[in-house]
C-alpha cells in the first residue's frame, strides 16, 4: 500500500496542457508542410507525377499546389523540390472539413468549421466514436489508442471510443479500405444511428497513402460515404486529431488562427 | 546430400542465386524435413514465378547456435508433395504459396485461405487459384452442449481487424481458429514494383508499430545487394532507434496487460511512459514512430552532441521513473496469480511451430537475431538474451520487463559513445540475380525480408516474414482449456501484427 502511494505521488499528473500553452514539438517535428510559392516555378513541374506520394498537384493555371491529403511527411517530398519550395513547419494543426480544404498553394488552411447548431448541440459536449481500421499499418490506430491515455486524456473533451457501432455517433476510419474490409466497413456505417459523422484519419483513409493503387485496395473512403472530417498525417500526431475533432464540435471556436 | 548448408549464406550476406542448389521436386520435401529434425529452423518458405510455366520454390533455413543460413530451392509445375505433415512450421508457408502462386501443396491437412486474395505471384499465363477465397469452412465442434462464438473483424477497442472462431464447451475453450486477411494491402508486390529508394516508404508500413524494425531488415537486404558498406555512427543510430522502439511497444504492452486485468495505476503509468519512448523517436526522427530515418545507406538524420546529451537525460530519468513501476505491477501477488497458468504454450509446441521472439523465449527457447546472427551494432555491442521458462502470460510479461531493463541500459551506453564519421553512404546499383536474407529483431520477433534481384538492378521478389506470421499460431494453440473471457489477456500477451501478417 504505501508503495502504491509513493508511486502516485512520484508519478503525479502528466495530463497535457492542450489546449492550453505550448506544444513544445522538437525541432524536426514534421507538421503541416509549407510551399513557398515565390520559389516555386510553374515550368519545373519535376514533382508533378511523383509515387508513391502526390503531395504536390499541379491546379488551374499550372500553378502548384500541396495535397496535404496525399502528403506521407516524410523527409524527401520536401528534400527532393529543386528549387527548395517545400518544407515542413512544426505545426500540428492539419484537420479540414473538405477534401479540397487540403488542397493549398501555401501550406495555410481554412479554419475548421464548426458542426452546423443542430449536430453540435447533440455532439458538441459529448460524442462518442466507433474506430474501423481497414487496411492500415496500425500506426494511425495507434495514435488513436494514445489520445486515451493519461496525456492526451481524450475524454476530458466529451470524446470517447466506443465498442458498439449503436452506441456511437461517428465512425472514424483509418486505412486505404481493403478489398477484405470493404463490406465491413459499410455495415458499420450503415449501424450507426444518424445523424452520424464520418472522421477520416491518415494519408491512407484520405487517399491510400503509401499503397496507393495497389489493387488490393481502394485508396481510401468510399466516394459514397459523406466525409465531416479529414485528418492528413502518416500517422497524425494525438494533438492532429485532437485539434480536428475540438474544432469540429465547436470547442476551440474561440482560439481558432491563434 | 544436400549442399543447401554450404553456401556461405549468412544475416545480410548476398550470394549468387544460382548458387541455390535446385533439387527434384521429389527430394525437396525430404531435405527440409530432415534438416528440420537436425536442429534447423524454418525462416521463410515462398514460391516466385520462374521462366516459363514453373514456380520457383525456396527454403530458407535458420542454424541459430551456429548463427549460419542455408537455402534451398526447386521447380514446381502445378503441385508438389507438402511439407506441413512432416514440419509444422511450414504450415502457414504452404497456404501462402498456394495462395500467391497458384501451386498446389497435395496432402495439406488444412488447406485453406490464408489472406483471401487472388494470386499474385502466379505463373506467366492465367492461374487459376486453388482455393475460393470467399470459402473459408471453419473447423467446428458437434455435440449439444458445445457452441460457437465468432469475434470480429470489427472488434470492441480500436483495434485491427480479424475473425476469431471459438469453438466452446460452457466457458471452456475446445478450439481457436483465427481467419486473418482482412488489412491485406498488397505489399510484397508494391516493394517489387516500386523503385528503390521509394520503396522504403512501403517498408515502412508493413506494420506502423514496427517502422524502423521492417524498414531496416528491407534496407538490409537492398544495401546487401548493392554492397553498401554503412558506416558504424549509422550503424549505432540504428540500433538505439530499433531498441527505443522496442521500449516503446514492450513499456505498452506492459500497461495493456495491466490494463486488462484492470490493475488501472501500472496501466495508466506505463501508458504514459510509452509515450516518452515515441517522443524520443520524435526528437531523433521527427515522427513518433520513427518514419523518415532508416534509408538504404544509412539514416537521413544523425545525433548531434547536444541531442546525445539530451537524450541520455531523458532515458535516466525513463530508467528511474519505470523502476518502481514495474516492481508495483510485477511483485503484486494478485497481479502474478492472475497471470499465472493462463494461455501455457509447451516448449515443444513452440519448437514445432517455429514460434520467434518475445513468445519464444517465454518458452525458454533463446532466439534473438541480435544475438544468433548479430548484425551492425549487434556484431560489436551485445544484449543478453531474456528468457522465462513457463510460457504462460506471466513469463511473456516478464520476458517484456527484462527486456525493458536491458535495452534501456543498452541505449544509454550507446548515445554516450556514438562512433564518428557520417550516417549516410550512396547506397548504389543491386547486383543482378543475387540472393540475400535480412534477418532483424523486431520487438515482436524475428523479421525475415528475402530478396532477389532481377537481371536489370531490379526486385524480382521481395517475400517479408513478419514474427506474427509464426506466432499467430501459438495464440490459436495457447487457448484450448482457457476461458473465452482469458482471451483478450492471452492475446494482449502476444500483442501480435495483423498488417504484418496480411502484408
Amino acid at each position: 500500500m504505501l508503495d502504491f502511494l509513493r508511486t502516485r505521488w512520484a508519478q503525479g499528473t502528466r495530463t497535457s496542457p492542450f489546449p492550453e500553452g505550448e506544444t513544445g514539438f522538437p525541432e524536426r517535428f514534421r507538421g503541416r508542410p509549407l510551399l513557398d510559392a515565390t520559389r516555386c516555378d510553374d515550368r519545373c513541374r519535376e514533382c508533378r507525377d511523383r509515387t508513391p506520394s502526390a503531395a504536390l498537384v499541379v491546379g488551374a493555371g499550372g500553378r502548384a499546389s500541396l495535397d496535404l491529403g496525399a502528403c506521407l511527411f516524410s523527409p524527401e517530398e520536401a528534400s527532393r523540390c529543386r528549387l527548395g519550395a517545400v518544407s515542413y513547419s512544426t505545426d500540428h494543426r492539419l484537420a479540414g472539413r473538405e477534401r479540397q480544404d487540403l488542397v493549398t498553394q501555401t501550406g495555410e488552411l481554412p479554419a475548421v468549421q464548426a458542426l452546423e447548431s443542430r449536430t453540435r448541440k447533440l455532439f458538441g459536449r459529448s460524442l462518442r466514436l466507433r474506430s474501423v481500421a481497414a487496411g492500415s499499418c496500425n500506426g494511425c490506430e495507434a495514435e488513436l489508442v494514445a489520445l486515451g491515455n493519461v496525456v492526451f486524456d481524450m475524454a476530458r473533451f466529451g470524446v470517447q471510443f466506443v465498442a458498439s457501432p449503436r452506441h456511437a455517433d461517428g465512425l472514424v476510419l483509418t486505412g486505404a479500405v481493403s478489398r477484405n474490409m470493404r463490406e465491413a466497413v459499410y455495415r458499420v456505417y450503415e449501424a450507426i444511428p444518424e445523424p452520424r459523422l464520418v472522421i477520416a484519419v491518415g494519408a491512407c483513409a484520405i487517399n491510400g497513402g503509401p499503397f496507393r493503387d495497389s489493387p488490393e485496395v481502394d485508396n481510401g473512403v468510399p466516394a459514397d460515404l459523406p466525409v465531416d472530417l479529414w485528418i492528413p498525417g502518416c500517422p497524425p500526431h494525438p494533438l492532429a486529431v485532437l485539434d480536428g475533432l475540438l474544432r469540429l464540435l465547436g470547442q476551440l471556436e474561440e482560439k481558432r488562427g491563434s | 546430400m544436400s549442399t543447401f548448408d554450404a553456401l556461405g549464406l549468412r544475416n545480410r550476406r548476398a550470394i549468387p542465386l544460382a548458387s541455390v542448389p535446385v533439387e527434384p521436386v521429389s527430394r525437396f520435401r525430404d531435405t527440409v524435413a530432415q534438416a528440420v529434425r537436425d536442429g534447423w529452423r524454418l525462416v521463410a518458405l515462398f514460391g516466385s514465378p520462374d521462366t516459363g510455366d514453373q514456380t520457383l520454390v525456396l527454403a530458407v533455413l535458420a542454424q541459430d547456435e551456429r548463427g549460419q543460413l542455408g537455402a534451398v530451392s526447386m521447380l514446381v509445375e502445378e503441385r508438389y508433395p507438402a511439407l506441413t505433415p512432416d514440419c509444422p512450421e511450414a504450415h502457414r508457408f504452404e497456404r501462402e504459396i498456394a495462395e500467391q502462386c497458384g501451386v498446389v501443396p497435395e496432402g495439406h491437412p488444412w488447406l485453406k485461405p490464408l489472406r483471401r486474395h487472388p494470386p499474385d505471384h502466379g505463373r506467366a499465363g492465367v492461374v487459376p487459384a486453388p482455393i475460393d477465397r470467399e470459402c473459408y469452412p471453419f473447423f467446428q465442434f458437434k455435440g449439444e452442449e458445445v457452441h460457437e462464438v465468432a469475434v470480429g473483424p470489427v472488434h470492441a477497442g480500436i483495434i485491427e481487424p480479424g475473425h476469431f472462431r471459438f469453438q466452446a464447451h460452457g466457458e471452456e475453450v475446445l478450439f481457436l481458429e483465427i481467419m486473418l486477411g482482412y488489412q491485406h494491402r498488397g505489399v510484397e508486390r508494391l516493394l517489387e514494383t516500386r523503385s528503390w529508394p521509394d520503396a522504403v516508404l512501403v517498408a515502412e508500413s508493413i506494420a506502423g508499430d514496427t517502422v524502423i524494425g521492417h524498414a531496416s531488415a528491407a534496407c538490409g537486404a537492398i544495401e546487401a545487394l548493392a554492397r553498401s558498406r554503412k558506416t558504424p555512427r549509422a550503424q549505432t543510430v540504428r540500433g538505439i532507434a530499433l531498441e527505443l522502439e522496442r521500449l516503446a511497444n514492450h513499456i505498452g504492452d506492459l500497461g495493456a496487460i495491466a490494463g486488462d486485468i484492470a490493475y488501472q495505476p501500472a496501466a495508466s503509468y506505463f501508458g504514459r511512459l510509452r509515450g516518452e519512448c515515441l517522443n524520443l523517436l520524435m526528437t531523433l526522427s521527427g515522427n513518433r514512430y520513427g518514419r523518415g530515418l532508416i534509408r538504404p545507406g544509412g539514416t537521413l538524420f544523425d545525433i548531434p552532441p547536444a541531442m546525445a546529451v539530451e537524450m541520455r537525460s531523458r532515458l535516466e530519468s525513463l530508467a528511474a521513473e519505470l523502476e518502481p513501476v514495474g516492481h508495483l505491477m510485477l511483485k503484486n501477488a494478485s497481479v502474478q496469480a492472475r497471470l499465472e497458468g493462463v494461455g501455457v504454450v509447451p516448449r515443444q509446441i513452440c519448437l514445432d511451430l517455429g514460434l520467434v521472439g518475445v513468445a519464444s523465449r517465454a518458452c525458454e527457447v533463446p532466439r534473438d537475431v541480435r544475438h544468433d546472427h548479430p548484425y551492425g551494432l549487434f556484431r560489436f555491442a551485445h544484449i543478453p538474451v531474456a528468457t522465462a521458462w513457463a510460457g504462460d502470460v506471466l513469463a511473456r510479461t516478464l520476458v517484456r520487463w527484462l527486456e525493458v531493463q536491458r535495452s534501456l541500459e543498452f541505449v544509454i551506453d550507446q548515445v554516450g559513445a556514438l562512433p564518428r564519421g557520417a550516417v549516410q553512404v550512396e547506397c548504389g546499383a543491386l547486383r543482378p540475380n543475387e540472393f540475400v536474407v535480412s534477418l532483424e529483431e523486431g520487438w515482436r520477433g524475428e523479421i525475415a525480408h528475402a530478396v532477389i534481384s532481377d537481371g536489370t538492378g531490379g526486385v524480382r521478389r521481395h517475400k517479408v516474414v513478419d514474427p506474427s506470421f509464426h506466432n499467430w499460431s501459438a495464440l490459436a494453440a495457447a487457448m484450448p482449456g482457457n476461458q473465452i473471457s482469458d482471451f483478450p489477456l492471452c492475446n494482449k500477451s502476444f500483442n501480435l501484427s495483423y498488417a504484418g501478417h496480411d502484408l
